[in-house]
């Protein structure tokens, strides 16, 4: 496939998920692309289409509510042409995403739609508090843990659950975000987290460095 | 030389007119910082009227703010749509489930009345309160949540992004209740004693919606609205960004915008073109770690990018200084804003 194919398909896909227009999404991603596996698609079509669309709404080019729904229909169309059991889907190391304390799941669910759509895979805890999060860590034997909050007290409530994985001799990595960790850019070292990133690209290009690592 | 200083509202209006009064207006957002002052836990403080006003008369008094800000906390509206709030101990309580459950809800939504809501009626009466402790002096603040910005706390995010695309009626069906019961209850607190109301439209933000979505779907909600609000009006983006519709919320007939820490109180002056004055933008989470010659430093920082000429009223960037910010560091914000905003300001020229 040409880079001038490549590029086109791009700029129909976006064009597609910025109106909405799931029908369109589907027939760029399920279309006869010869020599395109499914995973190839979600990489070179999916994930630097939604990172155009997340920088263009950090520039006030496009709404938070267009990041969003971006990302749920890739996820949905991913799910289509990389089923869950798929084994070209990235299930490893074990991850999930939760929120922490707080009665806000957006943020949470845009980040999981992002890495989803970027064909991970990956657990959603829902809203949880942080010693019960701190069993469902080990008991799950989790290597990476995404955690996204709202307000201030959660964010420094990460420090408990750093605390309480140290405590259960749980090696993981912790990636942390939310307005909280914006606003104060030393705040994630200093509730002990691994990394923090601003947006559900950056939270696809950490859990893809971290995955380098730990391999 | 002046010989008697102005009062705070003498300083407030001087300001808002473009003019420099004898020093820089200060508002301390605080509203949880009451509870430590009374020694009471943050639910037990909201509770009743008496302790918000104790709570705000001390911290006039502690950190000589120029202003009363009667601010419970935003769930308060919620709760008298019917919903409930959730109180925790190291923080603002927040909304529990939505009283939207399905899009259909809205059919049967009413403007509540607002002899009917405990908790508003308890903001109410601190307004009165309050009155009578500002004689005349010291501006009292009111607060409303916008009717635009009102949703995601009535139905939740995510529903509320798909009743804008999807059901564009009944998102006007919800648009007018909120209207109807913003402006209700922004003029109950003018009348209770209210002098300003800070209109809290973070949803309109450039961090949540494009400046084309503020101009067609947002902006003309807040024009209609705050022109029968019968008083002043600031529009909060609750440190949310607004650089590029300045313009439009100029337009809505606000005096003043609240700004976010991630602008530039220069840029965002020179944009309003003495057509608002500027509330802000002192970064209230980061403000939790610093020392006194952080304080110092950002409070300057702020001064000698916007105080000149007036316009400016130093704030935090949110609306409201959060929990963990010490006194010691209120107390280092107020000495600088004590000492480097007296006008004229020689040295940051
Ligand atoms: C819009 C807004 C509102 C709206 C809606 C809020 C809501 N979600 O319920 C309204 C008007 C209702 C509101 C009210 C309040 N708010 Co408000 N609000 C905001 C604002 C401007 C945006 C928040 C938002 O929803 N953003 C959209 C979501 C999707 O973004 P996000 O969660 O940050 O997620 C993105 C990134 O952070 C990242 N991300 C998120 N999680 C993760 C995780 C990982 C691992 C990674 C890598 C990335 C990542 O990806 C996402 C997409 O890019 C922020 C300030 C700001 N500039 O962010 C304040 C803010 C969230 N509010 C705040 C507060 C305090 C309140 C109130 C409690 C005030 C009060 N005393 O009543 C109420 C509570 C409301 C309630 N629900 O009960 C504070 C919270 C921090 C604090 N001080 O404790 C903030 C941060 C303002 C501030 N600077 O202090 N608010």
């Amino acid at each position: 496939m040409s880079d001038s194919t490549v590029l086109e398909l791009r700029d129909r896909l976006k064009n597609a998920l910025l109106m909405i227009d799931y029908r369109t999404v589907r027939e760029v991603l399920t279309g006869d692309h010869p020599g395109m596996t499914p995973f190839q698609r979600v990489e070179y079509l999916i994930v630097p289409v939604l990172e155009q669309i997340g920088t263009g709404w950090e520039n006030g080019e496009y709404s938070l509510s267009q990041v969003y729904m971006s990302g749920r229909i890739c996820e949905e169309v991913v799910d289509m042409i990389l089923p869950p059991s798929d084994p070209s889907r990235i299930r490893q190391p074990k991850m999930a995403i939760v929120t922490l304390e707080d009665y806000h799941v957006l943020g949470k669910r845009i980040v999981y739609s992002a890495l989803r759509a970027s064909g991970y895979e990956l657990g959603n805890y829902g809203q949880m508090q942080a010693s019960d999060l701190v069993r469902r860590v080990v008991a799950d034997r989790l290597q990476i843990l995404l955690i996204s909050v709202l307000m201030l007290p959660s964010a420094l409530h990460v420090k408990d659950v750093v605390g309480g994985l140290q405590e259960a001799k749980h090696p993981v990595k912790i990636i942390v975000g939310g307005a909280p960790f914006h606003f104060d850019q030393q705040l994630w070292r200093e509730v002990g987290a691994d990394a923090f990133g601003e947006t559900a690209t950056d939270a696809v290009r950490i859990v893809h460095q971290l995955m380098e690592e730990l391999a | 030389m002046n010989a008697k200083p102005m009062t705070p509202l003498q300083r407030v209006l001087t300001t808002l007119g473009h003019q420099e009064p004898d020093r820089v207006p200060m508002f301390l957002l605080l509203t949880m910082h009451g509870a430590k002052e009374l020694g009471l836990s943050i639910r037990e403080y909201f509770s009743s009227a008496d302790n918000v006003v104790e709570g705000q008369v001390r911290m006039q008094k502690k950190y000589h703010n120029d202003c009363f800000y009667n601010f419970f906390y935003a769930s308060i509206e919620v709760e008298a749509f019917g919903g409930q709030t959730i109180f925790r101990d190291d923080g603002p309580p927040n909304a529990a489930e939505p009283v939207i459950q399905k899009r259909e809800d809205i059919l049967k939504l009413q403007v509540p009345d607002l002899a009917k809501a405990p908790g508003i009626q308890q903001v109410l009466a601190a307004h009165r309160l309050l009155k009578d402790h500002a004689a005349g002096e010291i501006p009292i603040i009111g607060v409303v949540m916008s009717p635009f910005s009102l949703p995601v706390m009535q139905m939740g995010f995510e529903a509320y992004f798909d009743l804008i695309y999807e059901a564009p009626e009944l998102f006007q069906r919800l648009m007018a209740v909120n209207e109807a019961f913003c402006v209700a209850w922004a003029n109950a607190q003018l009348e209770a004693g209210a002098t300003a109301i800070c209109f809290f439209d973070p949803v309109s933000s450039q961090t949540m919606i494009t400046p084309e979505q503020y101009r067609t779907l947002s902006q003309p909600i807040a024009k209609r609205t705050i022109a029968r609000i019968q008083g002043p009006t600031a529009t909060h983006f609750a440190s949310g960004r607004c650089l590029s519709i300045v313009d439009d919320v100029a337009d809505t007939g606000t005096a003043i915008i609240g700004i976010s820490a991630d602008e530039s109180p220069a840029e965002l002056k020179a944009k309003s073109n003495k057509r608002l004055s500027l509330l802000g933008n002192l970064n209230g989470i980061e403000m939790r770690r610093w020392t006194a010659q952080d304080a110092e430093a950002a409070v300057k920082a702020i001064i000698a990018d916007a105080g000149a000429g007036g316009g400016l009223i130093l704030s935090d960037n949110h609306g409201e200084i959060p929990f963990q910010v010490e006194s010691e560091t209120l107390q280092a914000v107020s000495a600088a804003v004590q000492e480097w905003g007296r006008y004229p300001l020689k040295w940051s020229r």
